[in-house]
């Protein structure tokens, strides 16, 4: 899995959702989502020394 | 033969008369993500139909397509094409169709217990090559396996197999929302994952004969299967063919492409509006979701590119899952439609 972009959404009352691009697609990851492919991957890309950016 | 031996021959030895197929799609029927289309396969993994896939971790490229040259009794089945040999794999290198199980759809399997339920996988079989290839079934953490073979005598015609998977006593199989059971063929095998010992568990991670055909030696070579059904027993009974949108919720539980069409009434973050509106079914795990197609948005029918939030609900397995695209300057009252896409795979 190929991430190269993250940054924080920002949603009613607090940061729920992570805008990703991973290998060339936007997606839109949850947070805190056991068991979700995608969140698992972007927990290991921080662990990697990458930055999730703050949402606007 | 009796009509009465003719019943009692189609009818299962063991395990419940009805929605048999541990495997899902086994028809080949669904594809949502690539329809009847061919898709160029490389290094990754890639979905051929719904919870089939290829995994490609050789220095190959394939083809894979949904087609419509199937065995009697069927209409589809998943076709795997050799675009780029490899015709000397790593050891470690590998090329497989699998399909992840989830675990709460195989945990009457009572894997890793004394009283573990031995299953029946059968299959139709083409390829242009002749040969030995396997199957094998390993747990989520990869040390528990158990590799056979089957022999394509004839190249480039249907040919059925049946394989008996006695129930694994030992090991920790998954019973919850993650893989429970992996269930594939091998299409080239690298020597450390070969064995010798067929038929039987092993504790380590194997996924082939050690005189497996590579599929990826030969340019051109093609590999297809259709009629996959697994199930409990010792005997494997009549393909269950199930209604198409039955097998297409199942499918949906991993990854569902879909219409969204709501009125957004949601206030949200600096004057964005959406709506929830769920998912076909509630999905696996909370979702990672994705446009397919741009939104338009009524009055005007301008385009929009949302941003998106999935809503697991609960961890708890079968409750709903909503999604919500939102939009800045989208007005309470504004229509937005669009097609979703949301991914719950393993």
């Amino acid at each position: 899995m190929n991430i190269t972009s993250a940054k924080y959404t920002k949603d009613d009352f607090n940061n729920k959702n992570i805008k990703a691009t991973i290998n060339g697609e936007e997606m839109f990851v949850p947070i805190d989502a056991e068991g979700n492919r995608h969140w698992e991957e972007i927990q290991k890309w921080v662990a990697d020394g990458n930055t999730i950016d703050s949402a606007d | 033969m009796s009509n009465a031996r003719k019943l009692a021959d189609k009818l299962p030895a063991d395990g419940q008369l009805g929605n048999r197929n541990i495997l899902i799609n086994g028809a080949h029927q669904i594809s949502q993500r690539h329809g009847s289309s061919s898709v160029t396969v490389a290094a990754g993994d890639h979905y051929v139909v719904d919870r089939f896939k290829i995994q490609d971790y050789s220095d190959a490229t394939f083809s894979s397509q949904q087609v419509t040259d199937a065995p009697e009794g069927f209409r589809n089945s998943s076709k795997i094409t050799v675009t780029g040999t490899d015709t000397s794999l790593g050891t470690t290198q590998y090329q497989r169709f699998i399909q992840p199980i989830e675990g709460l759809n195989v945990s009457h399997l009572n894997y890793g217990w004394s009283f573990a339920q031995t299953t029946t996988l059968s299959f139709h079989v083409k390829s242009s090559l002749t040969g030995t290839f396997s199957v094998f079934v390993f747990n989520s953490a990869a040390n528990r396996s158990f590799i056979s073979t089957y022999t394509i005598s004839a190249a480039n015609t249907w040919e059925k197999k049946i394989i008996t998977i006695s129930g694994d006593q030992g090991g920790t199989w998954l019973k919850d929302t993650g893989v429970g059971m992996y269930l594939g063929w091998s299409l080239g095998t690298g020597t450390n994952f070969q064995t010798s010992t067929l038929n039987a568990w092993d504790g380590s991670f194997k996924m082939a004969g050690s005189n497996q055909v590579n599929l990826a030696g030969t340019n051109g070579a093609t590999w297809q299967v259709a009629g996959c059904q697994l199930e409990v027993g010792s005997q494997a009974s009549p393909f269950e063919h199930e209604s198409f949108s039955v097998t297409l919720a199942k499918s949906q539980r991993y990854y569902a492409k879909f219409y969204y069409g709501s009125t957004a009434s949601n206030a949200g973050y600096s004057n964005s509006y959406g709506s929830y509106f769920p998912t076909p079914v509630p999905m696996r795990v909370t979702p990672t979701a994705s446009v397919d197609t741009t939104f338009a948005q009524y009055p005007g029918a301008s385009q929009i590119t949302p941003t998106i939030n999935t809503n697991g609900m609960s961890a708890d397995p079968g409750w709903q899952t909503y999604v919500r695209p939102y939009h800045v300057g989208v007005n309470s009252s504004t229509y937005l439609e669009g097609t979703l896409v949301t991914d719950a795979e393993f």
